[in-house]
């Protein structure tokens, strides 16, 4: 374990390599984490929190670095739907991120960065590279898997991809496939980013450059798809759409490689977990015994209900265990990020029945080790 | 985890057909008073499709697994033999399609118990005589008014047979009936039926 500049950090084992899924393998891999709470004498009280595109593994502290608040704390934290009193929490930066895990702005082998050279990567090579951190942490099995998002899609992988290490997952706002209007906006983005100047085709860290406007234009988009309808038009109502979505970077946030944005949304996008079950979702989940809930919100345009009723109803025809709620919310995309009681209740309601049927103290018992 | 609303007089007599441990899919489960019921008294894996946010919300809340949809779409989702009951408390007469509704929970459930009001209860018989009304607003939307018999022979289109009958009255169950319907008929306010192909 290493700790730099306040970003913990794990080396993994170099002699087992992360086998991707395009055939190439990385090593060495570093991942970076956050934890909250103490893992229990049975470890069975794990949570592994999958952040989104433009999270990182800050989930319920400041990040040292940008100087950003935690970014989920109304969820994360004591006496919290994921109650950080009897669970343990981790988040690790996502496989290519930009927060301390390995990605483009590490340095290759060679001793120079990967910048384009870095491998393509997809959802399933991020769960595994979070499989990895879980093994080398004495973790065998997740209490709870979950996410929002780009994150959702990490936790409906995990309980697909290792459905006897996964008791309980959430999938907050998100979709078992990239819906279009987001490929459509993520090129955006990426075009952004590779028509900076200073993008210098990928080599910008050689030339000691940054494509800061490409990169944020592309938070812009995010800040944008991530309001309500009503939210959007009353940016643009107000004459103030200018100031509001400034193109200015803005220091605090503008830490991220966007050469990682680069790889994480082509990730994103090219996620389909139907596709490695010959179309058909329900097979992603066939004999799983983990315990689902999928939760979606009402004005979201970027993640729309609808995609959550597909897993729901995937869900169903697979005979897994499932709840699904739209909850009615007027935030848009970010509302899983802002104040939703209908949202916390029933988060609180599926964390508290999991836990008890798993065993584990209700919220003030404490059976910490 | 907060409490679910007390079950009903159909929902107490339904749990008692429900075997031990048994999956249950209940149609239609409201705020899930009879989910709550079977899990706790019967060991079930209970799980519930429910069209209404605020109800499905208030289920999830109590940690119940409710999928909140429509009725009829959610059942034909289900995989064949998913469950070991499929159980429409109040809520079959609700459907657009009830005959379609049986042969669905058939095929998910194999055996399905269902309640229903009865429209030729005697108050309801001198209530359609002498106020020519048929509805007294019993049991929510009742799209498909029935008497007894009109659901006993629903069932058997459906090729489900009657196993087991109990007439409601009062919320008191009646002595059970299966080959003679007369009196449950005249007398019996709601029926639990449980169903079997």
């Amino acid at each position: 374990m290493q700790a730099v500049g306040g970003v913990r950090s794990l080396n993994l084992d170099s002699s087992r390599p992360l086998l991707l899924a395009t055939g190439e393998s990385l090593s060495p891999l570093t991942i970076a984490f956050e934890s909250y709470g103490a893992l229990n004498s049975a470890h069975s009280n794990a949570v592994l929190v999958c952040h989104g595109l433009h999270g990182d593994q800050f989930v319920a502290s400041p990040n040292p670095v940008t100087g950003r608040p935690p970014w989920w704390p109304r969820i994360v934290g004591p006496g919290r739907p994921i109650d950080t009193n009897r669970l343990f929490v981790l988040c690790a930066n996502m496989l290519g991120g930009s927060m301390g895990t390995t990605g483009p702005a590490s340095l290759a082998p060679d001793g120079q960065p990967y910048g384009l050279r870095f491998p393509m990567i997809g959802v399933g090579d991020i769960v595994r590279a979070q499989a990895l951190l879980l093994e080398a942490l004495g973790i065998d099995n997740l209490f709870l898997v979950i996410g929002a998002g780009m994150g959702g899609m990490q936790a409906l992988n995990w309980a697909s991809a290792f459905p006897k290490r996964v008791f309980a997952c959430a999938s907050v706002a998100s979709a078992a496939r990239q819906p279009a209007q987001n490929i459509a906006f993520a090129e955006l983005g990426r075009q952004a980013i590779m028509a900076d100047p200073d993008w210098r085709n990928g080599g910008y860290l050689a030339h000691g450059v940054r494509p800061s406007r490409g990169a944020a234009l592309v938070r812009a988009a995010a800040r944008l798809s991530g309001q309500s309808p009503d939210q959007v038009r009353a940016t643009f109502k107000s004459g103030l759409a200018q100031e509001r979505l400034s193109l200015a970077p803005d220091s605090r946030e503008d830490r991220s490689d966007p050469n990682s944005h680069l790889y994480l949304s082509r990730a994103m996008d090219a996620f389909d977990l139907a596709a490695d079950f010959g179309g058909a979702l329900a097979n992603a989940f066939q004999g799983d015994q983990t315990r689902h809930a999928v939760f979606a919100f009402s004005s979201d345009w970027r993640f729309p209900p609808e995609e959550s009723r597909i897993i729901a109803r995937a869900l169903m025809a697979a005979g897994a265990e499932a709840s699904f709620l739209e909850i009615k919310s007027e935030a848009g995309h970010d509302a899983y990020l802002g104040e939703e009681p209908a949202f916390e209740s029933a988060l609180t309601g599926f964390i508290d029945a999991a836990a008890s049927a798993r065993g584990l103290g209700l919220h003030g018992e404490s059976h910490l080790a | 985890m907060q409490d679910a609303p007390p079950p009903r007089a159909d929902q107490r007599a339904i749990a008692v057909l429900v075997s031990e441990a048994a999956k249950v899919l209940e149609i239609g489960c409201g705020e899930g008073a009879l989910l709550h019921l079977l899990a706790r008294e019967r060991g079930a894996r209970a799980r519930g499709i429910e069209p209404d946010r605020a109800k499905a919300h208030a289920c999830v809340a109590r940690g119940l697994p409710v999928v909140q949809s429509e009725l009829e779409s959610a059942l034909a989702d289900f995989p064949t033999g998913a469950f070991d009951f499929v159980v429409f408390s109040h809520t079959l007469q609700g459907l657009r399609d009830p005959h379609w509704a049986l042969r669905e929970a058939r095929r998910v459930g194999g055996r399905v118990i269902v309640s229903i009001a009865n429209a030729a209860h005697w108050r309801a018989r001198l209530r359609l005589a002498f106020t020519g009304r048929m509805l007294a607003g019993a049991h929510g939307a009742i799209a498909h008014p029935w008497s007894i018999r009109d659901f006993a022979a629903l069932a058997r289109a459906a090729r489900l047979n009657i196993e087991r009958a109990t007439p409601l009255s009062r919320g008191n169950p009646g002595a059970p009936f299966a080959k003679s319907m007369l009196r449950a008929n005249w007398f019996g306010e709601e029926a639990v039926f449980l169903l079997a192909p």
